[in-house]
């Protein structure tokens, strides 16, 4: 495995004012046969060293192309990135040369995907597969990185790692699959990891686990990572700040706790009432009327504007830009202050 | 694994025996006296015919017919002799030789080619050198053997060695050792080269959609790793199998592609025993084939236990 040239990488170590990945005005799009559809339309958001923020919001809004544009591992063509800077330790990941950015990815920036038994080869055992981190990136011989990747397996708490290592991923259940992603990701000691859905595909025993974990190994190393998903409960105990993403754009910045006691826009209320309470137990459930947008042909002015109680005649028209509330929130919502004191008007 | 193919091994016996009595009464039900059609153009002398009727059992019910046949076959190895009295097995031997040189030469240009073009079309897919292997494989299927093998006998052997006065591609026989095999080796390859073109495109196409194929790139390997080992790896489950049930295909079917190119293997001398009402002929060499094709199969399953770890035989 050939090395790039050291000065292209961000460098190990301190980062100054700089946060560690900065995401600045990304624009994705695809270019579909059917038309141009803008999956992301100037998404800014920040991590720093052991903080975790929570991606949240429904499917298409655009939070999994945002993560996978951080990986590079998009699909250009059809995308295009005509807009946007992402910076790991001050360096644009998006002007390094494709052997730079190789180098970044996996070893600097990792990520777990959703669903563990498609994400992982089925014809490599376990053990091959999270040893390859080693001998491909570190130049380990075969028993060395075997070796690593016990540890790891041990790490991520897979019972019996040692026997276990030689056997194939449909041999594991949900959870372990996914702790087996989980090892991988890990085994370079990234500054980031990005987790898309990582508990969506398991039951809510095992989701529980796999939150812990991640929250755990996050602690140990002070990695920075983004948690993507649509699940509010999930979010509320790791997180330590969450963007609310719909149409391709984010509508709330908020510290976690912030969030849950007064959501400032009138999409993250709509999310927050729709989830089931025991205290409202046979009253209908809340829900968002109405269907998420089509990104080939948004709304104009707010793109939830066909969907909200708060609507007012200059939302068609023009489009809210995100707001500062205080130093940590902001709100992409003319009408933020209502929806903050919850008056509907 | 060993009692699955122990298992299969039994399995193969009813259907060796059904096939092999199929083929007895079918060549039974053929038109004309196997005792006239060896006396040739001659009427035979009625007593020596009933002797020799009775001689072969031409007399006996079809199945005690079949049974003498048979057991012969099964506790004896002897497949009876054909009309001028050579051991059908002795003739066989010889002619599975040829055969076999034949399929191989057939089967390792099918690989070559065809994995190669498929390769090459998947990773250029959409590009117009993509479209141009697709059409070309589609013509290969079109096109029968039949006409394949005289074009190209013509215009490779005989024209070829007119213009330059080199016999590069020997027409017939087997004279010039192995590349009396290459020109129908590549006759006989040319329609598993279309299939397996196309095989290995789209298995690799869709290997390179799955989810897998992402986590490799997100884990920083080079595209070259990722299609080579991740893809790849995967890709081949088809095609291995493919390869291995085509050796069967080519084993027995090249009757034409032998005729064509006059050599004296298992398929041309299967045509001349038809034609001749060889009995003992036709039949031997029909069961060994249905022998090859059975056996084929069978390690075909096998390789895919070995190459998906999902699929486990008990």
């Amino acid at each position: 495995m050939k090395r790039t040239a050291p000065e292209v990488l961000p460098a190990e170590g301190g980062l100054g004012d700089e946060p560690l990945l900065a995401v600045d005005d990304l624009h994705v799009e695809f270019h579909t046969r059917a038309g141009v559809v803008r999956a992301v339309n100037g998404v800014s958001y920040t991590v720093n060293p052991g903080e975790t923020l929570a991606v949240l919001g429904e499917s298409g809004s655009g939070k999994s192309v945002t993560a996978q544009a951080i990986m590079g591992i998009l699909d250009m063509p059809p995308a295009v990135i005509p807009q946007g800077e992402i910076r790991f330790k001050g360096t644009d990941l998006l002007k390094l040369s494709d052997d730079a950015r190789t180098q970044v990815r996996g070893q600097r920036i990792a990520m777990v995907f959703q669903d563990a038994l498609s994400a992982l080869n089925p014809v490599f055992t376990v053990g091959w597969q999270i040893s390859e981190m080693f001998r491909v990136h570190r130049g380990m011989s075969k028993s060395d990185a075997m070796k690593k990747a016990v540890e790891l397996m041990d790490k991520v708490r897979i019972p019996a790692a040692k026997q276990r290592v030689h056997d194939y991923p449909h041999q594991f259940s949900g959870g372990m699959r996914q702790r087996i992603m989980i090892a991988m990701s890990i085994a370079l000691d990234p500054e980031v990891l990005i987790a898309d859905e990582p508990t969506t595909a398991l039951d809510v025993t095992v989701q529980a686990q796999i939150m812990d974990l991640l929250a755990e190994l996050q602690r140990e190393s002070q990695m920075g990572m983004i948690l993507i998903t649509h699940d509010l409960g999930v979010v509320a105990d790791v997180a330590d700040k969450i963007a609310v993403m719909y149409a391709g754009r984010i509508v709330e910045n908020a510290p976690v706790h912030d969030i849950y006691r007064a959501p400032a826009h009138p999409y993250t209320k709509g999310l927050l009432e729709s989830i089931p309470r025991v205290d409202l137990k046979g009253q209908e459930l809340y829900a968002i009327k109405g269907l998420p947008p089509n990104l080939l042909d948004l709304p104009t002015g707010c793109a939830f504007h066909p969907r909200c109680p708060y609507r007012q005649d200059n939302c068609v028209t023009s489009a809210p830009p995100l707001y500062e509330i205080s130093g940590t929130r902001s709100s992409a919502c003319h009408y933020w202050r209502e929806v903050l004191d919850g008056e509907q008007q | 694994m060993g009692r699955y193919v122990i298992r299969r091994l039994i399995q193969a016996i009813p259907v060796l025996l059904g096939a092999t009595l199929l083929i007895f009464v079918i060549v039974f039900a053929l038109p004309g006296d196997p005792i006239a059609a060896l006396f040739g153009d001659k009427r035979p002398d009625p007593a020596v015919a009933e002797v020799l009727r009775e001689q072969y059992h031409l007399n006996d019910p079809l199945l005690l017919q079949y049974w003498y046949y048979i057991s012969g076959v099964l506790f004896r190895g002897d497949f009876g002799v054909n009309f001028a009295d050579v051991p059908v097995s002795q003739l066989m031997a010889g002619k599975f030789q040829v055969t076999l040189n034949l399929a191989v030469t057939a089967l390792v240009m099918e690989a070559v080619i065809g994995v190669g073009l498929g390769l090459f079309a998947a990773l250029r897919r959409g590009k117009a050198s993509d479209t141009m292997i697709l059409a070309a494989t589609l013509l290969l299927i079109s096109v029968p053997t039949l006409v394949t093998g005289f074009v190209l006998q013509l215009v490779l052997g005989v024209k070829l060695k007119q213009w330059t006065g080199a016999d590069i591609f020997p027409v017939a026989g087997v004279f010039a050792g192995w590349r009396s095999y290459l020109l129908p080796g590549f006759v006989l390859a040319g329609l598993g080269v279309a299939y397996l073109t196309r095989l290995t495109r789209t298995s690799l196409v869709e290997t390179l959609r799955a989810d897998f194929i992402r986590t490799a790139t997100a884990k920083g390997l080079s595209r070259r790793r990722v299609i080579g080992r991740h893809g790849l790896r995967n890709a081949l489950i088809p095609m291995v199998t493919y390869l291995g049930a085509d050796l069967g295909n080519l084993m027995g079917g090249a009757v034409i592609t032998e005729t064509i190119f006059n050599l004296p293997g298992i398929g041309n001398q299967l045509f001349q025993s038809v034609y001749l009402r060889e009995q003992p002929v036709v039949v031997g060499i029909v069961t060994v084939l249905v022998l090859i094709y059975i056996l084929a199969n069978l390690v075909v399953d096998m390789l895919y236990a070995v190459l998906d770890p999902r699929i486990r035989y008990e």
